[in-house]
């Protein structure tokens, strides 16, 4: 009666043992795929697209031979873009995200602000570019230019580097603003040169990651009107708005790398492809280069600081 | 006065009044204007959001001006750069629910996997080693994933599929839904985090293995905010775009069969901004409306989510 009931739960024991380590197994396994994707898609883009990237690649505009075509009037385009991002969504989301941790009063516009950056997160990134459509191009006349695309691409980070801003924020301990007002700082002196200094870290992180996004972010362009048919073009307008400190390229139409890419890879045509393929090992590049650089930050400044 | 003036200059003066001895109402000003500037920075989100919802309303309106309600929600055709236009969103929307199906169907079950995995097996230096590898995922561009689905999986599945199309919603699905695996998997992680010790440790002391302890106590206790996790992943997939324009065609199907190719709502907005369509017209007040379908979709399912969670919530 007693040896059988026994030998039962040792099976038992043994089989959920056993599942355990399977399960285990099924976990790494499930990893890997997740990894082996990222490899499988950046071999599949060297393959294609590394005999493509030689000099000429990025000082020639697109046309209509492929081996000819380069990405000059895109990453121009993209440079300018992200310019115009970079200065609206950084200062704008790290004002934000300090008046929200440093300054709110808990009521309920605090709330409905915290709720709504919150949902902007699960907005579509094509939705944006509809607004944008609708109130830059048209609404405000900016017309579908690099002024319209940088201010949509803005908005679409501004929720990302205000969510990192106020983390970083929250990290700093309160008995350091404590030092700062017994001294007599004000609350704005205290933040700017004891609150904002100790988490530039974080802010930093958030704010690579955020512009790395919007580097690869098309959707949105497309829908605002971003020229996708700049290789039929004879002179892409970028050149001739050189120097900059006229600010006359704000408003002069644009393509991007992705969309370039789009462009490239929506063709029958194989040595099109290609293209695409060299378009896209470029914008790889970009994006993991910004986001070590991210991890990086992230990792030195975790380990430099101790309270 | 020359002391006085540096300590003004020092205490921020931006106003004459702040010259004046103490200079405590221009320390005062400065203090309130940066504050003020910075709640319009905060106030700026709350804007974005009237923007978006004013102009998907306005132009939508605009649309159903032209196009009764009832055609665009019963018309099994969406034919409006055709001669004769219907505008039926069915088609769009069953491409748009067959492409984030397929996705959903790939990312649930690895993310979840993924995230019992680096939560309760992996040890320290490999969760920290994965984790960020595996959150690059979500930062490649969509439109690298979309030439990957179109040129690398295709190919590969046709090798399996003989019947397969060149476009085909099966491939872009299944993209989509590795892409959304580190949204999935690291909202889901934390949820599981965040049980509290005493709960796994209960599990263990009545001698449950790692699995039954996942399985069995975690995931339930942690399962509003695994719920969030996938509603989240949903948003993405149906938001989705360049993946399903490169890799799921252009063609407006009424189908529920993967393995064809069919439009999407977001494919479809891609294809008419990339035509030349003049400001006004009904095919331009029509993206809007195809804009405004999707957040609908995706309210209904945040909507479906918020009760979900609330009637599994756990309370420790």
């Amino acid at each position: 009666m007693e040896k059988p009931l026994e030998s039962e739960i040792h099976e038992r024991v043994a089989g959920n043992k056993h599942r355990d380590k399977v399960f285990a197994i099924v976990g790494l396994l499930s990893t890997f795929i997740g990894l082996l994707t990222l490899a499988a898609l950046i071999g599949d883009l060297a393959i294609d697209g590394l005999a493509r990237l030689k000099p000429h690649f990025f000082t020639s505009f697109p046309s209509r031979f492929p081996d000819q075509a380069g990405i000059l009037s895109a990453w121009v385009g993209t440079t300018l873009v992200m310019i115009v991002t970079a200065l609206t969504a950084v200062p704008m989301g790290i004002a934000a995200g300090v008046y929200l941790e440093e300054y709110a009063p808990k009521n309920w516009l605090t709330a409905i602000i915290e709720i709504n950056i919150a949902n902007l997160a699960g907005v579509p990134s094509i939705v944006y570019g509809l607004m944008a459509l609708g109130l830059f191009v048209y609404q405000f006349g900016f017309g579908q230019s690099i002024l319209s695309a940088g201010l949509t691409l803005a908005l679409l980070i501004l929720p990302i580097v205000i969510v990192a801003t106020r983390e970083a924020i929250r990290a700093v301990p309160g008995s350091m603003r404590e030092a700062a007002y017994a001294l007599g700082a004000t609350k704005w002196q205290t933040t700017s040169d004891h609150v904002l200094p100790y988490s530039m870290g974080g802010i930093l992180t958030g704010v690579i990651i955020a512009l790395s996004r919007a580097i690869g972010e098309t959707a949105p362009l497309i829908t605002i009107g971003a020229l996708t048919f700049i290789a039929f073009l004879p002179d892409p307008p970028i050149a001739a708005e050189f120097p900059f400190v006229s600010f006359e390229w704000l408003w002069s139409p644009f393509s991007v790398m992705p969309i370039q890419m789009f462009n490239w890879v929506s063709r029958p045509q194989h040595d099109f492809h290609l293209n695409a393929a060299a378009t896209g090992l470029v914008l790889m590049v970009m994006t993991l280069v910004m986001n070590a650089i991210a991890i990086y930050f992230r990792y030195r400044f975790r380990r430099r600081i101790k309270w | 006065m020359q002391t006085n003036k540096a300590e003004a200059r020092y205490l921020g003066a931006t106003s004459l009044t702040a010259l004046a001895p103490g200079s405590i109402a221009g320390r005062k000003l400065r203090e309130r204007t940066i504050e003020v500037v910075m709640f319009l920075c905060a106030l700026s989100s709350v804007a974005i959001t009237l923007g978006i919802v004013w102009v998907l309303l306005y132009e939508s309106w605009h649309f159903f001006q032209n196009v009764s309600i009832i055609d665009f929600l019963t018309d099994t055709q969406w034919t409006v750069l055709f001669e004769n236009p219907r505008y039926g969103i069915m088609p769009l929307v069953a491409g748009t629910l067959v492409t984030s199906g397929t996705a959903l169907i790939v990312a649930l079950p690895l993310g979840t996997i993924i995230a019992i995995y680096l939560s309760e097996y992996a040890g320290a230096t490999l969760r920290e080693t994965l984790k960020p590898i595996l959150e690059l995922l979500s930062a490649v561009p969509t439109v690298v994933f979309g030439y990957f689905a179109l040129l690398f999986v295709t190919p590969l599945l046709q090798g399996i599929l003989p019947d397969l199309p060149g476009f085909n919603m099966l491939s872009a699905g299944i993209v989509i839904g590795i892409m959304i695996v580190p949204y999935v998997s690291s909202l889901s992680e934390d949820a599981i985090k965040a049980v509290p010790t005493h709960i796994r440790e209960g599990s263990y002391a009545m001698g449950a293995t790692r699995l039954q302890t996942s399985l069995r106590v975690l995931v339930p206790a942690a399962f509003s905010g695994i719920a969030s996790a996938y509603v989240l992943g949903f948003s993405r997939a149906v938001g989705e775009t360049m993946v399903v324009a490169v890799a799921a065609g252009t063609q407006p199907n009424l189908t529920l069969n993967p393995m064809e190719g069919a439009a999407t709502i977001t494919a479809y907005i891609v294809q008419v901004s990339l035509g030349d369509l003049p400001h006004g017209s009904i095919a331009y007040q029509s993206i809007f409306a195809a804009g405004l379908t999707l957040m609908f979709l995706t309210l209904i399912f945040n909507i479906g989510g918020y009760f979900l969670r609330k009637r599994f919530r756990e309370i420790y």
